[in-house]
């Protein structure tokens, strides 16, 4: 196995895989920022994602519809996923955490609960799609012709449109933190929830209005990565969140620009240890960089800057 | 009859209750669901132990429920050759899986709730992965996702338990064990350190606990009921398998605690009964059980976040109560 050959094309994949790590890492990172809680569910609404627009492609496909072009079938897919696990993310919060945090529970409570969201959707969507996998027709978006070549490293437009969109997405977010009047408000209510609502700000739609946000970017990650592993099915959300969450946590929960780091770093590594170590221990290496994250460096490669996200 | 005395004659009618059920039981399969119900409780009251008692959110604790079958498949079975009695097997498999217990929980000692319960996650999957992939050369140990298989019965004295019912009797008598251990630890200054980092561990500290070890401790005896339940496990299934320890089981484990009520011991027990018997029951309904589930945990949280038979409720009949009790004796000669 020529090892020097095979480097930089994992390398590619690791950076894409990265990306769609950061981009669901930052729906972790956000609730967390505001309401100090994980919100388990996360990787389920990512799945939710990606069956939303795989339904889409499906009835665009079966609308036969002539020039099927990624250039205005994507955008639409990515639209419908984000804007549904968006309202999915709110209505979530509005219904299994909402009555837990307004009431003051114990840090238990809320945790269980999204444990328990986690559990009805896997399970709604296996009764309501079946357990077999889908499968996204990739193919006739992105003909696998689709390919370039950059220093020797044969790379799919696939795989660069994916990395595209992801940082398109967090560019999206970055703007809408640092720029709008519902951004200053989110960075208030991490800082201080009380004072923000002294301050006049609406607590519970700024939280809510996160919840979208956080979902919808899991939402749009659930969709890329159904049109590049092709394959979907009812429990993907589980490890894909356990590893955005690593990714979140890797580079300081609760800090945006950490949560993207953060996907990279994963993304390399996991890649790297696909090449170098034993493909089935790649996860292994996954949990116990978390481990080890959380045990001797619990605030991230960035620092939890929970106060300033100003710093983003 | 006041408050204690009626507790007692509860629990005596519940014991005398649960040595006849087999007994009156229609058939084997549902002697069968009784005895899963004596081992399930005993791995929700160790799991009570730590996140119960102690507070500490473990969503790993399968792994020990896996470490301790594993164990006593690798104890009790021809896969290395070794076939320890049951007798001895047990406490080595006790033994190991408190060290086991100390081993994870001593680097997360430091973290707070939730991250705590991320690390017991990461560590779970990490068993998991670990028992379906190490069987590769140069040495097969799990046995891969075949597991091990022609794992020896328990047998005392010549003994050799094979029925349903003989399961049943050997897992009432360690549920008993266990019920009675927890009791004990519960009012004993284990308990009381447990319970007092559970509410508020900066003030536990402030009060002279030494919260490092409290906390190993109640890591080690969870960790030590789930490897009695995972000895059990095995030899009464025969075989092991990872898919036996996914996280689900964890969820499943915490369920019955939450469900009876964290730190509350019969709420336990009813809580394990009430999720062993809830599928079997509605087994026609298989299919909508992980969603019922699911909705259930939300549910329970927004009405009910301290369980059926809640510690909450019944401190505020239990002071008054115990101080009755406290000087009727203190009154008797």
């Amino acid at each position: 196995m020529d090892v020097l050959h095979i480097l930089p094309q994992q390398l590619v994949f690791g950076l894409a895989l990265g990306t769609v790590y950061g981009l669901i890492a930052l729906g972790y990172t956000m609730v967390y920022g505001i309401l100090f809680m994980i919100n388990f569910a996360h990787g389920d609404v990512f799945m939710i994602g990606s069956y939303l627009g795989w339904g889409v492609l499906m009835a665009v496909i079966n609308a036969k519809i002539s020039g099927l072009h990624p250039l205005w079938v994507v955008p639409l897919m990515l639209l419908i996923a984000m804007v549904g696990t968006g309202l999915l993310g709110a209505g979530i919060e509005r219904f299994a955490y909402r009555p837990l945090y307004a009431r003051g529970a114990t840090r238990l409570g809320p945790l269980i609960s999204a444990v328990g969201a986690s559990l009805f959707l896997q399970n709604a969507v296996m009764l309501g799609m079946g357990a077999r996998m889908k499968v996204y027709p990739t193919y006739l978006l992105f003909p696998r012709t689709w390919r370039i070549q950059v220093a020797g490293v044969n790379i799919s437009v696939l795989l660069l449109v994916m990395i595209g969109v992801a940082f398109l997405m967090m560019w999206g977010l970055h703007l809408v933190v640092q720029r709008t009047t519902l951004g200053r408000s989110m960075r208030a209510v991490a800082e201080d929830r009380e004072m923000a609502a002294i301050m006049g700000v609406n607590v519970r739609r700024v939280i809510a209005l996160t919840f979208f946000l956080g979902s919808a970017l899991g939402g749009g990650g659930g969709v890329l990565v159904g049109l590049y592993y092709t394959q979907i099915d009812f429990f993907m959300g589980y490890s894909a969140g356990l590893k955005a969450f690593t990714a979140a946590v890797l580079g300081g929960i609760g800090n945006i620009r950490g949560a993207m780091l953060g996907g990279l770093v994963l993304g390399i590594v996991e890649s790297l240890a696909v090449t170098f170590v034993n493909p089935a221990f790649k996860d292994v290496i996954a949990f116990l960089i978390l481990i080890f994250t959380l045990v001797f460096r619990p605030t991230g490669l960035l620092g939890e800057s929970l106060p300033d996200w100003e710093k983003v | 009859m006041n408050g204690p005395g009626r507790r007692l004659a509860l629990g005596v009618g519940l014991i005398a209750l649960a040595l006849v059920a087999p007994l009156v039981s229609p058939n084997d399969y549902v002697t069968g669901i009784l005895t899963r119900i004596c081992l399930y409780a005993t791995l929700a009251l160790g799991l009570n132990i730590v996140v119960g008692f102690a507070g500490l959110l473990d969503l790993g604790y399968v792994a020990f429920f896996g470490i301790g079958s594993y164990l006593f498949a690798f104890l009790a079975s021809p896969h290395f050759g070794i076939h320890l009695p049951f007798v001895l097997a047990l406490p080595i498999i006790v033994g190991a899986t408190a060290i086991f217990g100390i081993l994870i929980g001593a680097p997360t000692l430091r973290l707070r709730g939730d991250y705590l319960a991320i690390v017991t996650l990461g560590f779970g999957e990490i068993t998991y992965l670990l028992l379906i992939n190490l069987d590769r050369p140069p040495l097969n140990i799990t046995g891969g996702p075949n597991g091990i298989i022609a794992i020896d019965a328990p047998s005392f004295a010549g003994f050799v338990f094979s029925r349903n019912i003989e399961y049943y009797y050997l897992f009432l008598v360690a549920l008993l064990l266990v019920l009675a251990a927890s009791a004990r630890l519960r009012d004993s200054r284990i308990g009381w350190a447990w319970q007092a980092i559970r509410e508020d561990e900066l003030a536990a500290r402030a009060m002279g606990i030494n919260t490092t070890v409290a906390k190993l401790q109640a890591f080690a005896i969870g960790a030590a009921f789930a490897g009695i339940g995972g000895a059990f496990l095995a030899s009464w299934q025969r075989s092991v398998f990872p898919d036996n320890f996914l996280f689900t089981e964890s969820v499943n484990i915490l369920a019955m605690v939450i469900l009876g009520g964290m730190g509350n011991l019969p709420g336990v027990v009813l809580g394990a009964a009430l999720l062993v018997a809830f599928p079997e029951i509605f087994r026609d309904f298989q299919v909508y059980r992980m969603l019922v589930f699911g909705l259930l945990l939300m549910v329970l949280m927004i009405f009910r976040p301290n369980g059926l038979l809640s510690v909450q409720a019944r401190r505020e009949e239990e002071p008054a109560a115990g101080v009755v009790a406290k000087e009727e004796v203190e009154a008797a000669p």
